[in-house]
């Protein structure tokens, strides 16, 4: 049976990695990070990779990882979120390394475990498990083309291309020009990956590859969602407890009181459905619709919290000192990010049968 | 303790003694009460075997296996979820022996009258009086020492009122103190003189609810439940159960209200349009997770870390439940512009997936009201999950008497 809870174990990891968090990643930091050349924060990503081997979690131990399962990766990605930490951990350990998984490229994904290298999937974010891919031309043995909306990009040492041949190519990014779009999501950023005659390295078969990845992308993404709206839902909650008007705690007026409560409802379901995707992932159970469940629920959760979040701060929360706006930027993109609900609600249609018109 | 290797055992010992195929229903229930195996985690010799609750599940799948008869929990869910946690709690020992078996087996059935005309979401508002009185001839069914307690006033919303042998009752019994202050817990015989129950017709058409006149009914002193003065807590116990068993039912994929929606939309595809297709898929997902929400919560009981959880579940599934049936009415198109049957009936038991869409619709719009309203739940999460300030009380320290009516 599906174990919806979190282990001893599952709760001593996020208590680390929280505490890590605590020290080294103030939103105040974020921020500053973010007005910067370097958007991503690689002090915390070394504590994280380094310092704990969290990188290597969904990595066999014979091929330098953790041999961990999704469960553990979902819990580093709750805290994440509740941070809203500028790392590539989704992008590089989740995503790279499931694509990796899939062509059984025991050299780099050994890389990509030891966290010294950072892996990202050349894939644009909005893209959905299953969905079309925009691939590399493949000439002469080089990769061309242009490849926009890559999140992460900017960080990483090693991309893994998809091209035309139907093959899947890890390109060195000293190879190819990578320049960042203005994106929405200030702390994961996108960038534009351009191939002029680059080299690259076949690993494998891109779809298979690029499906293992993006669903497992999917499915962890619920988590990361999960952490960033029970962030909001808890900060929300300990504000209005202590912003006074009319001689009163805000908190204390029902109509507050009712739309806290039922953002609460909604966090309470989200990690539900959270853990189940990261549970069938685990398991490989029930997996396509455990992971379309939990996105097609999710993206509205996340969005929705962090929109009461800063309606609820009111004026203060509409301010670039205070950490909201990081929270609904990040909320919205992660709402477009590996599918939309709605392309998730499409793929359920046709896993439980219920069809379109 | 009893572990699951013995609770086999007991369970393999009952089947033996009394085999399902010849046993009379009511007979092997009532030896599986008394041998422990009934809800295992009561004591022993009141159905149980001190057990952890979670084997009661063992017991039952072994049971149902051999065809054994089940005590139909629905058609007395009050007994089970509500008056028996609060007996096993509140009860004296006679009480217990007295009430608990029966309750089990599904002889006696049990109503509560809690709710009134003036007293809905603020319950502890109730006006319906209890006076002692020493002096009289008892009336009452059974010769009680310790004196009756003469109860006069109304109730209403009461379901199986008129299927029920028992009834929890909570009345005031001191009306110069403040409000929650002043009431007092029993347990009334419904066969009593005095007692007298009107069907209440509902938005459906039938009569599944009740109102109850209590007319001078003397109620021994020996059936009250708890001290005196005492019965807003005992009833806080009752009322926890009840959210718990409306709202924890453990449920298949597609268990609930969703089944029936989705079974139409997969059989019939010319009832299909673009817009139902997005508000079925949006619900069908809601209806996933909360049903995972519910497991997790059972999850958490069985390892013994319950979780706040459950206050939400009766709120989910209440708007889910209206939604989805009444997208159900829309999906039907020229049949959801008919109903199955008006004709004023009196149900033993509410089925809230049965009869058709129409009824499922105008059933479920009491699902955000009975057990607690919608909005007072929310109230309660707000102030007690998330410690948000409680609204500001003007009857807290008013006597009950004072109050405006």
């Amino acid at each position: 049976m599906t174990d919806l809870l979190y282990s001893e174990e599952e709760e001593a990891l996020r208590a680390a990695v929280r505490d890590l968090l605590t020290d080294h990643c103030h939103a105040a930091g974020v921020i500053a990070r973010t007005e910067s050349d370097a958007p991503h924060d690689l002090a915390l990503w070394k504590a994280l990779t380094d310092g704990m081997g969290l990188a290597g979690l969904l990595v066999p131990e014979d091929r330098g990882g953790q041999g961990a399962t999704h469960r553990e990766a979902a819990v580093v990605l709750e805290e994440l979120g509740r941070a809203v930490a500028p790392v590539p951990y989704l992008t590089s350990a989740v995503v790279a390394t499931e694509a990796l998984l899939a062509c059984e490229d025991d050299e780099l994904l050994t890389r990509l475990a030891a966290g010294r290298t950072i892996g990202v999937l050349a894939v644009g974010l909005h893209v959905a498990p299953g969905a079309a891919l925009k691939t590399a031309r493949l000439e002469d043995g080089r990769l061309h083309g242009e490849l926009t909306g890559i999140a992460d990009a900017v960080a990483a040492d090693v991309l893994l291309v998809p091209a035309d041949d139907g093959g899947l190519y890890a390109v060195d990014a000293d190879a190819v020009t990578v320049a960042p779009q203005v994106s929405l999501d200030l702390t994961r950023p996108l960038a534009t990956v351009t191939l002029d005659g680059a080299p690259g390295r076949r690993l494998g078969a891109a779809e298979p590859a690029v499906r293992r990845a993006l669903r497992a992308g999917a499915g962890l993404l619920a988590s990361e969602q999960l952490g960033a709206a029970d962030w909001a839902l808890t900060e929300t909650v300990r504000y209005l407890k202590e912003r006074k008007q009319f001689n009163r705690p805000v908190g204390g007026f029902q109509a507050l009181k009712h739309r806290l409560a039922q953002l609460w409802l909604e966090v309470v379901n989200l990690r539900a459905a959270a853990r189940n995707a990261a549970d069938a992932l685990a398991t490989a159970e029930d997996v396509d619709v455990a992971v379309a469940v939990a996105q097609a629920y999710a993206a509205p959760v996340a969005v929705h919290a962090a929109e009461e979040a800063l309606q609820l701060h009111a004026g203060i929360g509409m301010t670039w000192e205070h950490p909201i706006h990081l929270y609904l930027k990040r909320a919205k993109a992660d709402s477009i990010a590996y599918g939309t609900a709605g392309a998730h609600r499409e793929a359920l249609a046709e896993l439980v049968d219920l069809r379109a018109p | 303790m009893t572990d699951i290797a013995e609770l086999q055992r007991r369970t393999a010992q009952l089947l033996d003694a009394y085999p399902p195929a010849t046993t009379e229903r009511l007979d092997f229930l009532k030896a599986r009460f008394d041998a422990g195996l009934a809800w295992v985690h009561y004591p022993e010799g009141l159905g149980g075997l001190g057990a952890p609750r979670s084997l009661q599940a063992v017991v039952d799948a072994e049971l149902e296996a051999a065809g054994a008869p089940d005590n139909d929990p629905r058609r007395i869910g009050i007994g089970l979820g509500m008056v028996a946690p609060t007996i096993l709690r509140y009860g004296t020992e006679e009480q217990k022996q007295r009430y608990l078996r029966p309750l089990w087996t599904g002889e006696e059935v049990w109503c509560q009258l809690f709710s009134e005309p003036g007293a809905g979401s603020d319950l502890a508002a109730l006006g319906t009086r209890a006076v002692r009185d020493d002096g009289g001839p008892s009336r009452s069914s059974e010769a009680e020492s310790g004196g009756d307690w003469v109860v006069n006033g109304q109730k209403v919303w009461t379901s199986s009122a008129h299927l029920a042998r028992w009834a929890i009752l909570i009345a005031r019994t001191d009306p110069d103190v403040p409000k929650h202050a002043g009431i007092t817990y029993f347990i009334c015989d419904m066969t009593d003189p005095g007692v007298e129950v009107r069907p209440l017709r509902q938005v459906t058409g039938e009569a599944e609810f009740n109102e109850v006149f209590l007319t001078d009914v003397r109620i021994p002193d020996s059936r009250r439940l708890g001290e005196v003065g005492d019965g807003w807590r005992v009833a806080q116990t009752t009322l926890n159960n009840e959210r718990v068993a409306i709202g924890g039912m453990r449920l298949p994929r597609e268990g609930g209200m969703i089944g029936p929606v989705s079974k139409t939309w997969r059989e019939r595809p010319e009832l299909r349009t673009h817009d139902l297709h997005q508000r079925l898929l949006k619900l069908w997902v809601e209806a996933e997770v909360a049903r995972l929400t519910g497991e997790r919560l059972r999850q958490q009981l069985a390892v013994g870390q319950p979780g706040p959880e459950g206050a939400g579940m009766k709120l989910a599934f209440a708007r889910l439940n209206q939604e989805i049936s009444g997208l159900e009415v829309e999906l039907l198109g020229e049949e959801g512009l008919l109903y199955d049957d008006w004709t004023m009936r009196r149900p033993e038991l509410v089925d809230f997936v049965g009869r058709e869409a129409g009824y499922r619709y105008l059933r479920s719009k009491g699902n955000s009201i009975e057990g607690g309203t919608s909005e007072v739940l929310l109230n309660i999460v707000a102030e007690r999950v998330l410690g948000l300030p409680a609204e500001p009380r003007t009857d807290k320290d008013v006597a009950w008497k004072d109050l405006a009516r």
